[in-house]
């Protein structure tokens, strides 16, 4: 764990670490957690390494690197004994009192522990708490160090030479588990690309770093982090990266948003990464006008309001675009009117639903999964809407694209929910496979539509499947007309009772063809063995701690399997009905209050689930206290209700 | 061939109350189209909610009728993804002056090369007239329970101080000036608000078609003084001929002043008009130079089998770690 005040490179050494680790051999699973403030309050980032696979965070800590003392305050007991405290030793007189981001409560209990091992409040007295519980320590004199890494640039300004610190953190830490220092010195290269001197500075501060620790402590700390050899290619990607990749890939032409945490990250990646490359094979006659184009692009359009940010998207749907937005709960709730208008004029358009912690502002940078009832029913009236959940990176990938393919295909909007712990984690993966990418434009038709039936077109004609011809607005050779009243196959206004009740049907029609066509592998996961003590229920990044929390389980011989639901909407209603009602035990597993798909799977299936462990604190579900939430259902000893609240 | 005036109109019955002002408009908008010589699917007519939004469904071109309020982003959307369309807006007061203020801001500060027409009338038909956003404080209209206790917007001094660079207002019962100013508006470069005083013969009995011809305003012969006056009939330039601070200054503070005149001598033409202000399209296309040539909607994202056209390996090569 690295931890420091915002602003002052907790994110940047973070990413460096994690980095190294990754390039290194390791599996990596990062996770950040920040307030809502610019400078000055806490923030932490919580590496975990692994040469297995990995996909949650843990609550100990085995090597807290810090920089400030508010980290060493506030998570100096969180390291688990035998583990490893990095501080800056000028600190070490610094009060708990004086530090004014800490919250009071939290200091009153740190000052009880502390008077009962007859200490005093200073961040001496909490290290030696620390020591006493068998935690290493490791002083490092930052500023020092500094000043040799500045003499041999010239560079004497402590001011410009502080902003070091972090990084100094980071190779401290590696340089107690030997890490390879090349390896480190590369991810600096990595994260500072574009800044060729701050990256010389960093690495020679690495030098200096290792050769102090290497006299001082070596060997001391007893674990190493050899690197690993791989034999598949990794990426390291966080969520709203994911998404924007995936965005480009999907076709997706024009994004509008308006900037809300922590979903604004992604639009400002396809922002900067607007113009796009476009595989344009010489030769092939259907793509000849592009020829002489090599390159498209996406505009992002950062708008007013979500207001605004939704019907912008919508426009572009409507002129065959394929278009999306991205928000979090409070710009969702704006955008409610637009959704509908969407679902009854029967529009392509994408939303990508980041969730936090509500109700209101709730808490902007933390993390809960409490909308999903929310994006079932957004919005006045009944309209189809198709509402797919992913639970970790990789589906996020890939979920990205179908969004978009079912957006088309079924004419109607979609929403894409994922979450702050998906936005803001930093993991491994295999390369993802462009190649399993395809692109379903449904019946779409742009450029030109040649008809002998007149001008007029009946673009809201009744069809068996409910889906129409969908030419883009500004399609050659025809007109039609779209509005929020209900409408005739043209798209005029019509109250006539038998009309109604004809385009209600034709809409609604294409949620049970979507439910036929959508293949059960993009609805559902199943995990572990048919048979099982326990069946869990979940949906979205909860994924990562059930799994691994399974697999802990599994070493202790009890079987455990999950059933993650990514289709929220049109629910697998009957493949849900039959695995649940072969469980002997469900536990429903979620970062909401009142267990939201617990509720809704019972509305679906009829089948009663009472028991649930839930997590509403903001703060992600850890492996272990999900393992032995898990532990206590399996013998028999938990209530129906599991709270958890672990995280700081 | 030529486009006739019966090509852009579409069978649909008209619900507008006998002698609205909207007849007026509906009119000069397909004159102008007309004139114009469009082709039909290359004009999108975009609407809000009220009488206003309902135009579209009477003219035959795309035709978007859309929220209460929302007109210019779905608009911006459309013009966004596809340059290449004719894309007229058309609201009410109370559409683009109250619930859809904001977005009327800051559609301003975008100019995408569009038009926008407003049916100014001063309340809110369609919901039985209620005061809208540019009815003066102190009036009372014929439905309103009390005098109207806010004070009016003036749309034209808030289209330029948004940044709208087009800036005009037209009388509903003057067609044939209408429908040049709207030919103008439409063929500006740049965002285009053209406000029109638009008579609600059944909610405004204030504004009415006979305050406007000036039926109790009498010259000392005893005939009637319209309280509408055409600029250009003034020697009143509102064009920025060169792209200099004190040209553009000296425009928009004249615009400025007369956006004030308002009553007894009320101006209609053409207050404001500067193309020497980028477009939105032209923005983008600094910094995406394919944009215009190959705007969203024109471009190919995949081939026939689905395959995806766009090259994302290159991005996940820069978060590869091999």
């Amino acid at each position: 764990m690295i931890g420091g005040a915002q602003g002052s490179g907790v994110d940047t050494s973070a990413n460096i670490f994690a980095r190294a680790a990754a390039q290194g051999g390791y599996h990596v699973f990062g996770k950040r957690e920040y307030y809502s403030n610019i400078k000055g309050e806490h923030s932490y980032f919580q590496v975990r390494v692994s040469s297995k696979i990995i996909r949650s965070h843990v609550d100990t800590v085995d090597m807290l690197a810090s920089f400030d003392e508010e980290t060493v305050f506030r998570h100096a007991l969180e390291v688990r004994p035998d583990g490893a405290i990095v501080y800056d030793p000028d600190l070490k007189m610094k009060k708990l009192e004086d530090v004014p981001t800490i919250e009071k409560n939290v200091k009153e209990s740190l000052v009880r522990r502390l008077s009962q091992s007859g200490l005093g409040t200073t961040m001496q007295d909490i290290l030696e708490l620390a020591r006493k519980r068998g935690v290493h320590l490791y002083p490092i004199p930052y500023m020092d160090l500094l000043k040799q890494v500045g003499q041999k640039f010239g560079e004497s300004s402590l001011s410009s030479l502080s902003r070091m610190t972090n990084v100094m953190a980071v190779a401290s830490s590696y340089a107690l588990l030997s890490f390879d220092s090349s390896i480190l010195k590369d991810a600096i290269m990595k994260v500072f690309r574009s800044k060729q001197k701050v990256a010389e500075m960093n690495q020679a501060a690495v030098d200096v770093v290792y050769s102090f620790v290497q006299e001082k402590y070596d060997g001391s700390f007893g674990y190493t982090l050899p690197p690993i050899k791989v034999n598949e290619r990794r990426i390291f990607m966080r969520g709203n990266v994911t998404v924007g990749i995936a965005k480009e890939l999907a076709g997706c032409r024009l994004q509008t948003y308006y900037p809300i945490t922590p979903a604004s990250d992604e639009s400002e990646y396809l922002e900067a990464h607007e113009v796009i490359e476009l595989d344009n094979l010489p030769g092939e006659p259907e793509l000849a006008e592009q020829q002489t184009v090599k390159n498209g692009s996406i505009v992002v359009v950062q708008t007013e309001d979500e207001i605004a940010a939704i019907t912008m998207a919508i426009g572009g749907g409507l002129a065959g675009v394929r278009s999306s937005t991205s928000t979090s709960g409070p710009g969702f709730s704006l955008m409610a009117e637009g959704l509908g208008w969407a679902g009854m004029n029967e529009v392509p358009v994408v939303v990508t639903l980041y969730q936090r912690a509500g109700p209101s502002t709730g808490m902007p940078t933390r993390h809960e999964q409490g909308d999903l009832r929310f994006a079932l029913f957004t919005g006045h009236g009944e309209f189809p809407r198709i509402v797919l959940a992913s639970g970790d990176l990789e589906e996020v990938f890939y979920d990205t694209v179908r969004a978009f393919n079912y957006a088309e295909r079924y004419q109607t909007p979609v929403i894409h929910i994922i979450d702050k712990a998906l936005a803001n984690s930093d993991t491994t993966l295999p390369m993802l496979d462009i190649a399993k990418v395809k692109i379903d434009r449904g019946v779409t038709i742009t450029g030109k539509y040649e008809t002998n039936n007149g001008v007029e077109f009946p673009r809201f004609k009744q069809t068996e499947t409910g889906i129409s011809l969908r030419p883009a607005v500004g399609t050659k050779g025809v007109v039609y007309w779209l509005t929020g009243d209900e409408h005739d196959e043209f798209g005029h206004i019509s109250e006539d009772p038998t009309n109604r009740v004809i385009m209600m049907d034709k809409r609604m029609k294409k949620l049970e063809v979507a439910d036929r066509e959508i293949p059960l592998s993009e609805k559902v996961n199943f995990f572990g063995p048919e048979e099982a003590k326990i069946t869990v229920l979940s949906w979205g990044s909860t994924k990562g701690a059930i799994l691994d929390a399974i697999d802990w389980l599994r070493e202790e011989g009890i079987d455990v399997n999950f059933l993650q639901i990514r289709l929220i909407n049109p629910f697998p209603t009957e493949y849900v009905s039959n695995v649940l009602s072969r469980a002997k035990k469900i536990v429903d597993v979620e970062m909401n209050y009142s267990g939201q798909l617990a509720e809704v799977t019972m509305e679906k299936t009829c089948i009663p689930i009472k028991n649930k462990i839930v997590k509403y604190n903001g703060r992600p579900m850890s492996c272990e206290e999900l393992y032995h939430a898990l532990k206590s259902f399996a013998e028999g000893t938990a209530p129906t209700r599991v709270v958890l609240t672990n995280g700081s | 061939m030529a486009l006739k005036l019966t090509d852009l109109k579409t069978n649909v019955h008209n619900d507008w109350c006998p002698g609205c002002g909207d007849f007026g408009i509906l009119n000069a908008v397909q004159m102008a189209l007309a004139e114009m010589n469009v082709e039909p699917s290359n004009v999108v007519i975009v609407s809000g909610i009220g009488c206003s939004g309902k135009m579209p469904h009477y003219i035959k071109t795309y035709g978007v009728h859309t929220l209460h309020g929302r007109l210019l982003p779905f608009a911006s959307g459309i013009k966004i993804a596809n340059p290449n369309l004719e894309v007229v807006c058309v609201g009410g007061d109370g559409d683009g002056m109250g619930i859809g203020a904001g977005h009327f801001v800051n559609s301003g500060r975008r100019n995408l090369d569009m038009a926008y027409i407003v049916h100014d009338n001063g309340v809110y038909g369609l919901t039985k007239g209620q005061a809208s956003p540019t009815l003066k404080l102190g009036m009372k209209t014929k439905s309103l329970p009390k005098p109207n206790i806010n004070q009016a917007v003036n749309p034209l001094l808030l289209a330029i101080a948004s940044g709208y660079t087009f800036v005009a207002r037209g009388y509903a019962y003057d067609v044939r000036h209408l429908k040049e100013l709207i030919k103008k508006a439409i063929n500006h470069k740049g965002f285009a608000f053209l406000d029109v005083l638009q008579p609600c013969p059944t909610y405004n009995d204030i504004l009415t078609k006979e305050y406007w011809a000036g039926e109790d305003n009498l010259d000392p012969s005893g005939k009637p003084v319209p309280r509408v006056y055409k600029l250009e009939e003034t020697g009143y330039d509102g064009v920025v001929h060169e792209n200099t601070e004190e040209e553009i200054e000296r425009k928009v503070a004249q615009a400025v002043l007369k956006s004030f005149e308002f009553g007894d001598r009320t101006p209609i033409g053409v207050f404001y008009q500067n193309e020497f202000t980028p477009t939105y399209e032209e923005r983008l296309n600094s910094r995406m130079p394919t944009y215009r040539t190959y705007p969203p909607a024109m471009q190919r994202i995949a081939r026939d089998d689905g395959t995806p056209l766009a090259k994302v390996q290159k991005l996940l090569d820069e978060l590869s770690l091999t």
